[in-house]
């Protein structure tokens, strides 16, 4: 123990930048980490210490008047004491100029708003506070990969509290939003293709004021990014429906978290969506056929055209204009499966209308190329048989002359 | 009887202004060596045809061809599918243009194995590597003008290369480019070289070479001469015009052959308009016959001892290129005895670094 103290005192410079880590560096375990997290923290690279948070003297290289409570020292910091506590700078406009001009100071209001800082003033320690999510001791920008809070870390770090059974279990709210998150179109974009602009937990809920969205916000909640889909459905015939039913708009057919890809088996067949209110031989039945009738019919036309171009561009054949128009085509497609959140046949009609002439236009192109292609061939054909006759004749007449005057043309003693 | 004044008759009349009969009296007596390895002289025709087709396409691309970034891709797009058998042409010019290189190569590699850069004709084998330098410089300058994004990001990895060369890079680069970047004014000039710059100096060049050829005739290799000479004969000849002359002609038809069977059933390809903006797209890779050089640089460390390895690449390249040149004299020592081994051997080192190089060069 002797020596233990001896080794800590000479380990210890007389006069530290920071004695809080300076001593805690020295240390062992759970007194070591935070001083060893401290390193890759913002806070550090700014300049700010231990005791900006934790009170006491940094300045200070005796651990008693260091951490004195005279100093301000308070040690660990109560959960809800903390958001507080990070407030204390982040919501001082002046202050955050200095480091951060560009960034938002309302996150205590947020938070306050949230159903975890509702929950946190009334008691409640279990909910999340600013540490949960951005992690504590070694708290890194949000663009930083690392960050918990990089969009692309954000759904696991929701679901660290959000899918823990045991966790969640006073809560009465269910734990598979981040399995079903998992298969919705929306990870895919994120995880599989790197789009971080595509929507996670915070995108729909908030960050700072996360709360569910209220039933008659989720059309404006997804709105905010399907901008065409809300303004199409806010004039439909559902939009009136479901708000009297008390239906979330978007969810009652895509789903919350599950979002799957859309497709047009959503419209008609066995799993359809809208089979869940329309019979198939209702007015809405048939036209949600029509609609999946006509997308289906434009997607295998497009899909027609696509494979005589490909095989039309891989024998060599110039066929860039028809694939070009072939994307005007595709736009034409992505057009009706918007349009039908206006549920009117005559607008998925307008858009397949397009879609299909431009088909049938890249689709000709794709069979004249073959057909150049064909003619191309046949006049190589025809080339080669002249230049073999010409080849031959040249042979010939080289045979008949070196054959009629062997002596004239084979010259000796040159 | 007619008289001084009549005009006389037709052959008469181009005999006084032309002097056929010295040129029939020439074609008369000039003669080719018949040994076996004649083959070989096919290939410096076979060369000046695909030339004359580059030519004679080239000048049919000009007339819809339009040299400034927004137009040229276009235009070249319309030649393939407007005009009438604009796509022929357009691959015809671009296949012909490799196979000519191809074919230089191939006559540059058969002087050297049939040592036909001995004395009298070191000055025929300096325009020939003169008239190989300006083929590669017609492709390197044509390959940017269809201003597709392949060929523009190997324009850009090309001329970086340029700007590594000691002392003058900066300023060559900057020649080449127009400006600090590949853009619209590298398409200009690179345009002007190769229809204006490159033609005029290659149509000298290759005149002063066909002169040279001429003059000295073609060389029969020493150990033909040395095989006949034993038996106490001159190796044997065959009259160049018809005997010889008639076999190029086949083998032209041959060559139009596979030409015309390379532009129909691989049309050359478009590709997809420059993005000066876009980055550059993976395996990015200059033309077949600059693969070697280029994978060699890949090969170098970014740094050789002190020196930037760019740098030592291109040295390297550079004095390889002069001890080529130089081939015809330090090929013969002091003593006028042939160092036939170290030739053979050094084209043999070449061919193989040529052909292992490329080949490693386009698969990885």
């Amino acid at each position: 123990m002797r020596y233990g103290v001896l080794a800590f005192l000479l380990a210890v410079p007389l006069t530290a930048a920071d004695s809080c880590v300076e001593c805690h560096s020295v240390l062992e375990g759970k007194l070591q980490a935070p001083a060893k997290a401290f390193a890759n923290d913002i806070h550090a690279r700014f300049g700010f210490s231990c005791a900006d948070c934790h009170g006491g003297n940094r300045n200070e290289t005796d651990p008693e008047a260091a951490m004195s409570k005279a100093r301000g020292f308070v040690g660990k910091i109560p959960r809800t004491a903390v958001p507080e506590r990070c407030a204390h700078c982040h919501s001082n406009a002046s202050l955050m100029e200095k480091y951060k001009p560009r960034q938002r100071v309302d996150q205590m209001a947020q938070y306050r708003t949230s159903v975890h800082g509702k929950r946190l003033a009334s008691g409640d320690v279990k909910v999340a506070t600013c540490i949960d999510c951005h992690s504590v001791h070694d708290i890194r920008e949000v663009k930083d990969p690392l960050s918990p809070v990089h969009p692309l870390r954000l759904p696991e770090t929701c679901a660290r509290c959000h899918a823990d059974a045991a966790h969640m279990a006073g809560y009465k709210i269910p734990t598979d939003q981040f399995a079903s998150y998992r298969k919705s179109v929306h990870w895919q974009a994120l995880a599989k293709r790197g789009d971080l602009s595509a929507p996670s937990c915070a995108s729909c809920h908030g960050n700072h004021g996360a709360q569910p969205p209220e039933l008659e916000s989720v059309a404006a909640v997804c709105g905010t990014c399907h901008v065409m889909m809300e303004d199409l459905y806010k004039k439909s015939p559902h939009q009136p429906v479901f708000a009297a039913m008390g239906a979330g708009g978007c969810v009652v057919c895509h789903s919350n978290h599950e979002i799957r890809p859309p497709n047009v088996g959503m419209l008609a067949g066995p799993n359809a969506v809208c089979s869940q209110c329309h019979d198939a031989t209702s007015a809405g039945g048939i036209a949600a056929a029509d609609m999946a009738q006509q997308i289906t019919t434009l997607d295998k036309a497009l899909e027609r055209s696509d494979q005589i171009l490909a095989n039309a561009q891989q024998s060599g054949m110039e066929v860039s204009e028809a694939l070009l128009r072939q994307r005007e085509g595709r736009e034409n497609l992505v057009k009706a499966a918007v349009a039908v959140h206006a549920f009117r046949t005559a607008a998925v009609q307008k858009p397949v209308k397009e879609g299909l002439a431009i088909a049938a236009e890249t689709y000709q192109a794709g069979v004249s190329a073959l057909k150049e292609r064909r003619t191309r061939r046949q006049g190589l054909s025809v080339s080669l048989i002249a230049i073999a006759i010409t080849m031959l004749g040249l042979w010939l007449a080289i045979r008949t002359i070196e054959g009629r005057n062997t002596q004239t043309s084979q010259l000796r003693g040159r | 009887m007619a008289s001084a004044t009549e005009p006389p008759q037709q052959s008469g009349w181009l005999e006084e202004r032309l002097g056929l009969a010295s040129i029939r009296a020439f074609l008369a007596h000039k003669t080719v060596p018949v040994h076996a390895h004649t083959v070989w002289y096919y290939f410096g025709g076979i060369t000046l045809f695909l030339f004359v087709i580059q030519v004679l396409t080239g000048t049919l691309l000009l007339l819809y061809y339009r040299p400034s970034p927004a137009e040229a891709y276009e235009s070249v797009q319309f030649i393939m599918t407007r005009v009438q058998f604009g796509w022929l042409v357009r691959s015809i010019h671009s296949w012909s243009a490799n196979l000519m290189i191809l074919s230089a190569f191939i006559h540059m590699f058969s002087v050297v194995f049939l040592r036909a850069f001995r004395r009298p004709r070191e000055l025929t084998w300096l325009s020939g590597i003169g008239l190989l330098g300006l083929a590669l410089a017609f492709g390197f300058s044509g390959y940017l003008l269809p201003w597709n994004t392949i060929s523009y990001f190997a324009t850009k990895v090309g001329t970086d290369m340029a700007a590594a060369v000691p002392v003058i890079g900066h300023s060559l680069a900057r020649f080449l480019r127009g400006g600090n970047d590949v853009g619209g004014a590298t398409l200009t000039r690179f345009f002007g070289f190769h229809v204006a710059v490159l033609p005029g100096i290659t149509t000298l060049l290759l005149l002063a070479h066909l002169a040279l050829v001429q003059k000295h005739g073609m060389s029969s290799p020493q150990w033909a001469v040395d095989q006949y000479s034993r038996k106490g004969q001159p190796v044997p000849q065959m009259l160049f015009f018809p005997n010889f002359f008639l076999r190029e002609l086949m083998a032209w038809y041959a060559a139009l052959g596979v030409l015309g069977s390379l532009a129909a059933i691989f049309p050359w390809e478009l590709g997809v308009k420059a993005d000066p903006f876009a980055p550059a797209p993976a395996g990015i890779r200059p033309e077949w016959y600059f693969l070697a050089p280029f994978y060699t640089l890949k090969l170098i460390p970014s740094h050789v001892w002190v020196f930037e390895g760019e740098l030592v690449g291109l040295l390297g390249f550079g004095l390889l290129a002069l001890w080529w040149v130089a081939l015809p004299f330090w090929a013969v020592n002091r003593q006028g005895v042939e160092r036939t081994r170290w030739v053979t051997g050094a084209g043999v080192a070449l061919v193989a670094y040529l052909a292992t190089f490329s080949a490693l060069g386009y698969w990885r």
